[in-house]
């Protein structure tokens, strides 16, 4: 018998994967710190979604290579990054204007807690000092979409899934969508909307990895892991 | 117009006097790592220091200043427990104001959070905002890429972020640029930042000949490195 700590959950490149496969054509979507930073050496340009870093980059493409390195050409995180065709630079001052005026399809981010109202917390992990998350706090209080990608559970084995935040809150109820490595997770009235579940795992196993209220979508479907490797890979 | 050429990194930041606000810039890149070597070799001391970029305090930009005590007050996005976080589209917005003689606004960002208590808020349009203060300073310490004689500055890429922003909301900003060319020669359709919010041009030294890494300094800071190629 599997117990659950060894059953396999989606890798962190493919909780990426099932990610980009949300996003539109002609979105603009910011890419913030940590495994979302990643999305951009994923997702091909075919699928016409421009990515924006805040430091100024609208058309921000993969990491560079040790040989491509230009030390002026940097993501917010300071990984050295490549450009893609009809990418423009901006001054600090206009990206952050593109993101207060709601400019922004989407913001995808990690989260320390996300809680069944939407809230959600990434600027401490210290209950008593609210942190300003850099940019955070500005794309999920004005981008039109909020997409949370974490790992399901925290490295101490925590849930991560709240009935209500204990840390600071980053922006209260503004999360749309939760990426996690056990399935993609939507809002109801005070609850997770389990969507999409990880291969072999039942939504009972996952409500026992997770402390807010999970109700099962009526077209609850399995993550079909071959198919979304086939769906990045036909990009080219 | 004025020619506003200095010889070394030393003399653009010798007038710099202790209890002094200095901006400084970058965030990612655009770093102006020579001009904040010559500040630790000048001494000043109680600075005020606005600066997006402080989230690697104690690696490659203020990390030196503020471990040895020179700086007073340290305004960031990043918060460390010690220094107040802000936000930074926030941050960046206060500095524009500092320098479009703007003295508040009014934003969403951080409406419902531990950093909105104490802060006016007002609604506009059936939206509730935030009331934010602007930032000004005495100086501001920035990199350019290319740098005409009378101080109109091109950036390159991200080098540009907070750069031409906190030129203009300093009394006095000083820069480290790549390239000088004489005044005239820059095209007035293509300039980042006009000379009128620049006081002082210094050109980097080049490195010695052989070295391909990022040499540090006396005081241990890294100084401007030429690592890497040009181009997308």
């Amino acid at each position: 018998m599997t117990t659950e700590a060894e059953k396999p959950k989606l890798a962190r490149e493919e909780i990426l994967l099932r990610t980009i496969l949300d996003f539109q054509e002609g979105w603009l979507v910011n890419l913030g710190s940590g495994l979302p930073s990643y999305i951009a050496n994923y997702c091909s340009p075919e699928r016409n979604v421009v990515f924006h870093a805040e430091n100024g980059v609208v058309g921000m493409g993969r990491m560079a290579t040790r040989e491509e390195v230009n030390i002026n050409l940097t993501n917010a995180l300071a990984q050295h990054i490549l450009l893609v065709p009809g990418a423009s630079i901006i001054d600090h001052v206009d990206s952050f204007a593109l993101v207060r005026s709601g400019r922004l399809s989407a913001t995808v981010m990690g989260a320390y807690h996300v809680a069944s109202n939407r809230d959600f917390a990434n600027v401490s992990r210290d209950p008593n000092v609210g942190g300003s998350g850099g940019g955070a706090m500005d794309m999920a209080r004005n981008a039109q979409r909020v997409f949370i990608v974490m790992e399901h559970v925290s490295s101490e084995g925590q849930p991560k899934l709240l009935k209500r935040c204990t840390l600071p809150l980053t922006c209260p109820g503004v999360v749309t969508r939760v990426f996690t490595d056990l399935g993609v997770f939507d809002f109801g009235e005070d609850c997770f909307v389990i969507k999409e579940i990880a291969p072999g795992w039942t939504v009972d196993e996952v409500r026992a990895l997770s402390e807010g209220d999970i109700v099962a979508a009526p077209d609850l479907k399995e993550i079909d892991l071959k198919a979304l490797h086939e769906a990045i890979a036909s990009d080219g | 117009m004025i020619n506003k050429v200095v010889q070394t990194m030393d003399e653009a930041v010798s007038g710099i006097p202790d209890g002094a606000t200095v901006m400084i810039g970058g965030f990612g890149s655009g770093i102006p790592y020579n001009l904040i070597a010559a500040l630790h070799r000048q001494g000043a001391k109680e600075l005020t220091v606005i600066a997006v970029n402080a989230t690697t305090m104690n690696r490659t930009d203020i990390g030196f200043l503020e471990r040895e005590g020179r700086i007073k007050t340290l305004i960031s996005q990043a918060g460390d427990g010690r220094y107040p976080g802000i936000p930074q589209g926030t941050m960046v917005e206060r500095i524009r104001a500092g320098g479009a003689g703007v003295p508040a606004f009014y934003t969403p960002t951080g409406v419902g959070t531990l950093l909105a208590e104490g802060k006016e808020h007002r609604d506009f349009n059936g939206r509730t905002y935030l009331l934010e203060t602007a930032l000004t300073a005495d100086y501001a310490l920035i990199p350019a890429w290319r740098a005409d004689t009378f101080g109109n500055l091109q950036f390159e890429y991200t080098q540009r972020t907070i750069n031409p922003t906190m030129a203009r909301a300093a009394n006095q900003t000083i820069v480290e640029v790549e390239e000088m060319v004489e005044g005239g020669e820059l095209d007035p359709s293509f300039i980042h930042c006009p000379g009128v919010f620049v006081s002082q041009v210094v050109k980097i030294p080049p490195e010695p000949e052989g070295f391909h890494g990022r040499p540090l300094n006396i005081a241990g800071v890294p100084t401007r490195s030429r690592l890497g190629t040009r181009g997308v």
